[in-house]
Parts: C-alpha cells; sequence; structure tokens
C-alpha cells in the first residue's frame, strides 16, 4: 500500500484481559463450522486461509477499515464462497433458507422456540 | 471488556413491526443459521459438537496453555531444547495440539533479539497455544504495521527496545504458526512452574508485550 501509514491507527487495545474470544454467538458458530467441515475434509486449510485472505482484501478494497471488528464477517463470507466453490450447498439455497429463518421468525411469537416451518423447510 | 452485543443497523427487513413476533436477528445471524440448518441437514455437521468446539475455544484453549509451556520452557534446559527445536511435538507433550494440522515455530527472546509474529494476509495464530487471536492482531493496522514499523508498534505496546537488539518480524501462515518464549524475567530464581506461568502474559507470547516482573511480596 502507498498511503501514508498512520501511527495512531491502532485502535484501543484490550491489554488488561484477554478480551472476549467471541463477540456475538454467530461468530462463534461460523468459527466452529468451519473447524468442523475441515475436519470433514471438505477443503484443506491452505484452501481456507486463500479464501479468508482474499475476502479480507476485497473488504479492504471496498472500503472497510478492517480494524479486527468485521473480521467474523470476513470470515463468514469466505466460508459461504468456499462452500458454494466446493459445491457442498448451493447459493440459492442459502438464500432461500435464511428467508425461511426470516419468516418463521416473524411468525413465531416471542419467547417460543424459533422453527422452520415444513413447507419453507422444503422449498 | 466494553464491547456490548449491538443488532441495530443490520435488520434483515426493513418494515418496523410491532414486537409480537420475535426479534429478526441480524443478517450475519441468519445466514449462519442458513448454512448451519442446511450442513445439519446433510449430516456434515452436528449441532452438539458445535457447540463442544465453541465451549472448548471460550473458556478452555486459550493463552494459559501457552503460558505452561512457557513456564516449562524455563524450568526445564531439555524441554526448552525440545521446544526450540520442535515447536508442535514439544507442546503436544503437555497434551494442547492443533487441529488444523499446522506446526508451531517457537522463537526465543534474548537480551540481543527481540521476536515480534504477526500474520499479514489475515490472522494465522497459534490457536492450540494462544486460543483465538485477539481483536487488534486481526485488524489491518496492526497486520501492516508489524511489517513496516515494528520499532513502533511494540512502543505503542509500551516495549521500549534498545538500538543494540535486533528485531525479527514473523509472517504466520496456515502451515507455520509461530509463538514467542519470552524471556525469563529477572528476580524469579525461587519460583515454581505454577507461579511462573502467571507471568506469562498473552502479548509476550505474541511479542507485544515482555513477561511481568514478579510481585514483591512484603
Amino acid at each position: 500500500m502507498a498511503t501514508v501509514v498512520d501511527l495512531d491507527a491502532l485502535p484501543a487495545i484490550p491489554r488488561d484481559a484477554e478480551g472476549p474470544v467471541f463477540r456475538e454467538p454467530w461468530e462463534a458458530q461460523a468459527f466452529a463450522l468451519t473447524v468442523k467441515l475441515h475436519e470433514a475434509c471438505l477443503f484443506t486449510w491452505s484452501e481456507w486461509a486463500a479464501a479468508l485472505s482474499q475476502e479480507i482484501a476485497r473488504a479492504q478494497a471496498e472500503g472497510d477499515p478492517d480494524l479486527g471488528a468485521t473480521y467474523y464477517r470476513h470470515w463468514l463470507a469466505a466460508l459461504e464462497r468456499l462452500v458454494t466453490a466446493k459445491r457442498v450447498v448451493d447459493a440459492a439455497a442459502l438464500g432461500q433458507r435464511k428467508q425461511a429463518w426470516i419468516q418463521a421468525y416473524e411468525r413465531t411469537p416471542h419467547g417460543q422456540p424459533v422453527q422452520l416451518a415444513i413447507d419453507a423447510h422444503r422449498r | 471488556m466494553g464491547e456490548g452485543h449491538h443488532h441495530h443497523g443490520s435488520q434483515a427487513h426493513g418494515e418496523d413491526h410491532d414486537h409480537h413476533h420475535s426479534d429478526v436477528p441480524s443478517d450475519p445471524a441468519l445466514r449462519v443459521k442458513a448454512l448451519e440448518s442446511l450442513l445439519v441437514e446433510k449430516g456434515l455437521v452436528d449441532p452438539a459438537s458445535l457447540d463442544y468446539l465453541i465451549d472448548l475455544y471460550e473458556t478452555r484453549i486459550g493463552p494459559r496453555n501457552g503460558a505452561r509451556v512457557v513456564a516449562r520452557a524455563w524450568t526445564d534446559p531439555a524441554y526448552k531444547a525440545r521446544l526450540l527445536a520442535k515447536g508442535g511435538l514439544a507442546i503436544k507433550e503437555l497434551g494442547y495440539e492443533g487441529r488444523q494440522g499446522e506446526d508451531i515455530v517457537v522463537v526465543e527472546n534474548t537480551p540481543a533479539v527481540h521476536n515480534l509474529v504477526v500474520c499479514t494476509l489475515c490472522s494465522c495464530y497459534p490457536w492450540p497455544v494462544l486460543g483465538l487471536p485477539p481483536v487488534w492482531y486481526k485488524s489491518a493496522p496492526y497486520r501492516s504495521r508489524a511489517v513496516i514499523d515494528p520499532r513502533g508498534v511494540l512502543r505503542e505496546f509500551g516495549v521500549e527496545l534498545g538500538g543494540e537488539v535486533e528485531l525479527r518480524v514473523w509472517d504466520s501462515t496456515s502451515e507455520v504458526r509461530y509463538m514467542v518464549l519470552p524471556q525469563r524475567p529477572p528476580g524469579t530464581e525461587g519460583l515454581g512452574e505454577e507461579s511462573l506461568a502467571d507471568l506469562v502474559t498473552r502479548d509476550s507470547m505474541i511479542g507485544v508485550g515482555l513477561a511481568l516482573a514478579p510481585k514483591v511480596t512484603a
């Protein structure tokens, strides 16, 4: 990068504690899915690292200051990209399933377990 | 930690419904649910094993593992020799093992050499000994500055290196992860492994910090 290095750009550092491993549950789930799919031999760890660094580079190119807080967003995007490229799941199915979950949340009264409807599920 | 959980800014749908139904999760949370539910249906992942893995990384795999490795190396010269020769194997002796088949190389700080670890491309990190990396390790400023201006980075972390000290920066990859063996602080001659491990911080094993000085007991 040809830009001037901003010496004040490092974010505040959680020096006093080891800090939270995951900030939100979905980050932990995305992490665990990746490790499990690797253990199931669906991709090598080098393929994973390449996918993740590509995704980070893409986000930076699109203006993400990339201060670490968006890390698991890049992680998730890399995982989606890798599993669709490997034809483990297809992109359309992912999109449909996401819509099905939105409908499930909107349909479920607050406080009750949210479940996918059979029809949405099958579609 | 002051980091809260935020849900605003990533609503999955635009309309402002009344709140009788369950709150729709954020976009990334929905995408993870979509992916996970499809993978579970295909039999590729088992939800219980995901929970187990998450618990492992949240509560049991962290820098305390690395601290025990360092304390052992400080007190057992033969172990230290094995650790510096074949890091991954020596770490495994204490029961810590990587899941990605990566090797861990341990680099030793001495009065003449200081080591600093970074992953410039993403955030490769020695999980078995340090757990998952802190936010700043994953940040672009750290990843780039550790290479461009490592002494400046160290200064920011409160480590002032003498000009005579050689600074080596190690760029981790998916195959090789680095861990720093910090210098044993002076005044710790009488301490056992457990008390020594308490002096070993995560930052000292990344190379952005030093091991702590022992507390002076009155």
